[in-house]
């Protein structure tokens, strides 16, 4: 058994142990649940050092039949890639549990069930990433939506059901164009080399260009429609306003980023020639997303709605970094993906404390938090910080490989995105002045600072923050040869700096 | 001296078949000599008996691949095995359903409303005639797809549908309701009826011969006159289409399925579904095959319409069992996908999609009986809210049952529409997938809007109700449950059985 069989069992196995206690008994089956999570956690680093960094093609492989009628195979595998976002997700969710201790006892159902679903959500993170296999990797896909349909459905607050039908309606749409490409795939296939879902043996198929441009698009759409990418992004925001802020961490921090990986992963290797005719006009809306996710942003009254609309501007981003088709490009946003995760997480988990301290989500009712909570007030600074890419933290270092990366094929795109790291400043800045800085509002005295085990959970990430900051060097060890092999597979070589040959 | 040779009917493949028809037959003398309050008792042990027995000789009869029988008129092939295997399971679960809760009329004669049926209300009676109706029902299905003639599939559509019309007007309640349905269903049954056996007078005028392989001979030469040939596909295919439930001759769905008691409902939208397409899956692919050019843009028209209009027209129902009666025309859509493809593949999806399909059905209208107040079930879509707070076991596996409907993964219903889809895609109709899974999105609209009615909105109405559950449902509700989970996450030895026996013999 691979060890990320192991691994996507793990927290399964928690969620059975949560399912056998009492239903009142929600302090064991957070105890519980953090168990298990911080487990998973500890065996996938484990697992993580193990990973050979040079070596070409997919670690800890695992392959065995399942509906051997359609070809389909139990497939899983790491490359660099999978493996930070693995990393990513089994982090995250420990300190999302922790963070949001109380979080799940004002929903409609137990508190046991919130964290039956989150422990069953974090093994179909594991596995939507760990899958070499089209038809597994799909089954994770559009399994997934059921927990955090429920999750946002049920736990959430305001019109969290209109949130949840919009969230699940919007997936389920791509999803299903997804499959009708799916299948495409699987009876050319069938044609070629017989029935199989190995992403591999698929990449190799011969097809027209008219088909190859109608699976694509199946395909992009769907992961778009996850990302998000203007215009199919509306129902981010009204999710990540409903949801927990602990579910809108594993939303926008995790499950989205199935979305980018996915035309990575599935997009340009599978689609190479179809990826080089739709990418200006992918690049394009990339740059829409950029522009139009910060002025949004900017217009926000409400945190949690401001938080997601960074978020459509950062995906913005790494979209554009994704389909400028350079290695540096591609490791820009692969990176971009991880810090991305970790400062909204910063952000979202801040944001719902504050909100729960204040009992109001409106920028407009904070202010001075600075002098009452000092220690909440510079963690949501030094997220605020990562969020518009300040250098020394993490989000800079990716932000620049990717304006770089697309400059070298996209000077236009490159520098009409650039603005978007202004108007980041603008976005963060102008919340972070009004809520933290300035003489403290009525109704602010009286908040109580984080206290130990939100300081806790919040230390971990904005360590990783500065770490990866600083030195983002194993992250980058571990996504480069996968920048490299795709952009290689898709048949782009990277255009030669011609500023350094005109002064030969 | 010539030697009279009595003609061979080759009863060993015949026997599943007549042993449900002598159940059934058998059944009706127990209504007749048997004391009323005993009767109950009795078909209560004969019907599963009759089904079961017949089920172990469908089994035993699956080494035995393709023999004709009663003299060419029948024909025992692999989807004629599978069908009847398939029948014979679902009408099981059926008949759990079926036995646990009091839906029937004490006395269908009865004028509603009247002293007489008062009275019978008042003696605590219930028809039983249900049980031999629903063994002549399944003998009729059983026959329908294994007809190799024209005469004989005429007369298993009758065998399989009149005791269908008279079970459809039995239901214990709302009784004008349920009679309005039942003339409904059989008003416009006959007709399709008359539209079939019409366009079985043009084939036979076509190729002189009623019997399959004649046609077919007949068909491949284009011997006669291909607008009678037309003609009588055409008429043939409405009275198949009527059955199955396809647009534009789905009209009776909606109200019969609404009237008729709700186990039959289920009984008849699993196990009609499997008779009715099994035997147009015959008639397509092994008779008028030759005339593949005339009848698949048909077809695939009627398909795209009838997933289309499904889809769409249930998001406006405010009744269970009529968005459930939308979903199975959407349904019967996507199954004819599978007849339109024209390839082995469409054959064994079909027949995988309509076990699937049959088994969440049952499940879903179990669930239906389960649901009351004190006036009897509780059909308005409104009056559910909240039930996922009072009966949460029942309310999850109604989910369940529902996103088996929409095609979730790790459900049956994904398996099912990622092969039938595929065998459309494998036949060339790319268009046809489109749609399909376009419908399949509209679909999802409107069962997650019942499971946000279920589990996120709060109950409005008190009287609303779980009944007790007893024994017989619960297995009924729990074991399709599971049959939907294992088909969607364990299908292969399922598939691996249909791919196996599905060839069509000729």
């Amino acid at each position: 058994m691979s060890a990320l069989t192991v691994l996507g069992i793990l927290p399964l196995l928690g969620a059975l142990v949560v399912a056998t206690l009492g239903k009142s008994d929600a302090k064991r089956a957070k105890l519980v649940a953090l168990l298990a999570s911080t487990i998973t956690a500890l065996y996938a680093i484990f697992v993580a050092v193990g990973f050979e960094v040079d070596r070409p093609g997919f670690q800890f492989v695992e392959s065995r039949d399942w509906i051997p009628a359609f070809g389909i195979t139990y497939g899983v595998g790491v490359d660099g890639l999978s493996l930070v976002l693995i990393l990513l997700a089994v982090i995250l969710v420990p300190i999302v549990i922790l963070a949001g201790w109380d979080e799940a006892e004002s929903g409609r159902w137990s508190a046991k069930t919130f964290y039956i679903l989150i422990l069953i959500l974090e093994t179909m993170m594991i596995g939507v990433f760990a899958a070499t296999d089209l038809f597994l990797f799909y089954v994770f896909f559009e399994a997934m939506l059921v927990p955090v349909y429920f999750l946002i459905g049920g736990y959430g607050s305001g019109e969290r059901i209109q949130a949840a039908v919009k969230f699940l309606l919007y997936s389920l749409f791509g999803g299903l164009l997804m499959l009708a490409s799916l299948i495409g795939l699987y009876v050319m296939a069938n044609d070629q080399i017989g029935k199989t879902f190995d992403i591999t043996a698929l990449s190799r198929l011969e097809m027209s260009s008219t088909t190859e441009h109608l699976l694509f698009l199946g395909f992009f759409i769907a992961f778009a429609i996850k990302a998000p990418l203007w215009p199919v992004h509306t129902w981010l925001p009204d999710a990540a306003k409903s949801a927990t802020p602990g579910t809108s961490v594993l939303l926008l921090g995790v499950l989205d980023k199935v979305g980018t990986f996915g035309m990575i992963r599935y997009c340009i290797e599978l689609f190479p020639n179809a990826s080089k005719t739709f990418t200006p006009l992918i690049v394009t809306l990339a740059v829409i997303s950029i522009i139009y996710g910060a002025f949004l942003a900017i217009g926000q009254k409400e945190i949690k709605r401001l938080i997601a609309f960074t978020s459509i501007s950062h995906f913005g981003f790494i979209v554009m970094g994704i389909f400028a088709m350079t290695t540096q490009g591609h490791s820009g946003s692969a990176l971009y993906m991880v810090n991305h995760g970790f400062s909204t997480a910063a952000l979202f988990l801040v944001a719902g404390w504050m909100i729960k301290r204040r009992g109001s989500s409106l920028i407009a009712d904070f202010g001075g938090l600075q002098r009452v909570t000092p220690v909440l007030a510079w963690s949501f600074f030094i997220a605020g910080l990562s969020g518009l890419a300040l250098p020394g933290l993490s989000s800079f270092v990716s932000e620049i490989l990717v304006l770089v990366g697309t400059y070298t094929r996209y000077p236009v795109a490159a520098v009409i995105g650039g603005f978007g790291i202004i108007l980041a400043a603008l976005y963060i800045l102008i919340p972070v002045q009004r809520t933290l800085h300035g003489p403290t509002t009525p109704g602010n005295e009286n908040l109580s600072d984080l206290n130990l085990r939100e300081k806790i959970a919040i230390a971990p990430v904005i360590a990783l923050i500065v770490l990866l900051g600083f030195y983002p060097k194993p992250a980058l060890d571990l996504i480069n040869p996968v920048a490299e092999t795709t952009i290689a597979k898709a048949g782009f070589t990277d255009p030669a700096p011609t500023v350094g040959s005109e002064r030969r | 001296m010539t030697v009279f040779n009595t003609p061979s009917l080759q009863y060993g493949a015949l026997l599943p078949i007549l042993t449900v028809f002598i159940g059934a037959v058998i059944g009706v003398l127990v209504e007749t000599f048997v004391k009323p309050t005993m009767r109950r008792f009795v078909h209560s042990l004969l019907t599963p008996a009759v089904l079961l027995v017949a089920l172990f000789q469908v089994i035993a009869n699956r080494e035995t691949v393709t023999t004709t029988a009663a003299i060419g008129s029948v024909v025992i092939d692999g989807p004629v095995i599978i069908a009847q295997g398939i029948l014979l399971l679902l009408s099981l679960l059926a008949l759990l359903f079926v036995l646990d809760v009091d839906s029937f009329a004490p006395e269908a004669s009865a004028l509603p409303g009247s002293e007489e049926e008062k009275r019978a209300i008042a003696s605590g009676k219930q028809q039983t005639e249900i049980f031999p109706l629903m063994l002549f029902s399944i003998s009729g299905m059983m026959l329908f797809p294994a007809a190799s003639d024209l005469i004989t599939l005429f007369v298993a559509l009758e065998v399989l549908s009149l005791p269908l019309y008279l079970m459809a007007g039995l239901s214990r309640r709302r009784r004008l309701f349920s009679q309005e349905s039942a003339l409904k269903y059989f008003l416009l049954g006959a007709y399709s009826s008359a539209f079939f056996i019409f366009g079985a007078a043009f084939l036979y005028g076509y190729a002189g011969a009623i019997t399959f392989p004649e046609i077919r001979n007949a068909v491949i030469e284009s011997a006669g006159n291909d607008v009678i040939l037309l003609i009588g596909i055409v008429f043939v295919s409405v009275g198949l289409l009527f059955k199955v439930g396809a647009v534009p001759f789905h009209a009776w769905t909606p109200d019969v399925y609404q009237g008729a008691p709700t186990p039959i409902t289920g009984f008849m939208a699993a196990a009609t579904k499997v008779a009715a397409f099994l035997a147009t899956l015959r008639i397509f692919y092994t008779v008028v095959d030759g005339a593949l050019w005339q009848w698949q843009p048909m077809l695939s028209a009627v398909a795209i319409i009838t997933m289309a209009f499904g889809s769409i027209v249930a998001i406006a129902q405010r009744d269970v069992k009529r968005m459930l009666a939308y979903s199975s025309i959407a349904h019967a859509g996507f199954l004819l996908a599978g007849v339109v493809a024209f390839n082995k593949e469409g054959l064994e999806s079909s027949l995988f999609y309509l076990f699937a399909y049959g088994v969440a059905t049952l499940g879903a209208f179990g669930i239906v009986t389960l649901i009351r107040d004190g006036q009897g079930e509780v059909t308005d879509l409104n009056r559910w809210a909240g039930l996922g707070k009072k009966s949460p076991a029942m309310a999850s596996l109604f989910a369940l049952f529902l996103l088996a409907f929409a095609g979730i993964p790790l459900t049956s219903g994904f398996i099912g529409k990622f092969s039938i889809f595929s065998a459309a895609y494998q036949g060339g109709l790319q268009s046809l997938v489109i749609v399909g899974v376009l419908s399949s999105a509209v679909a999802a609209f409107f069962y997650i809007r019942v499971i946000v009615l279920m589990f996120f909105t709060d109950a409005s109405d008190p009287s609303v109700s779980v009944t007790l559950p007893t024994r017989r449902s619960l297995i009924g509700v729990w074991s399709a449950a599971i049959v939907t989970v294992a088909l969607g996450v364990l299908p292969t030895s399922t598939l691996r059985f249909i791919t196996d026996l599905a060839i069509f013999a000729r």
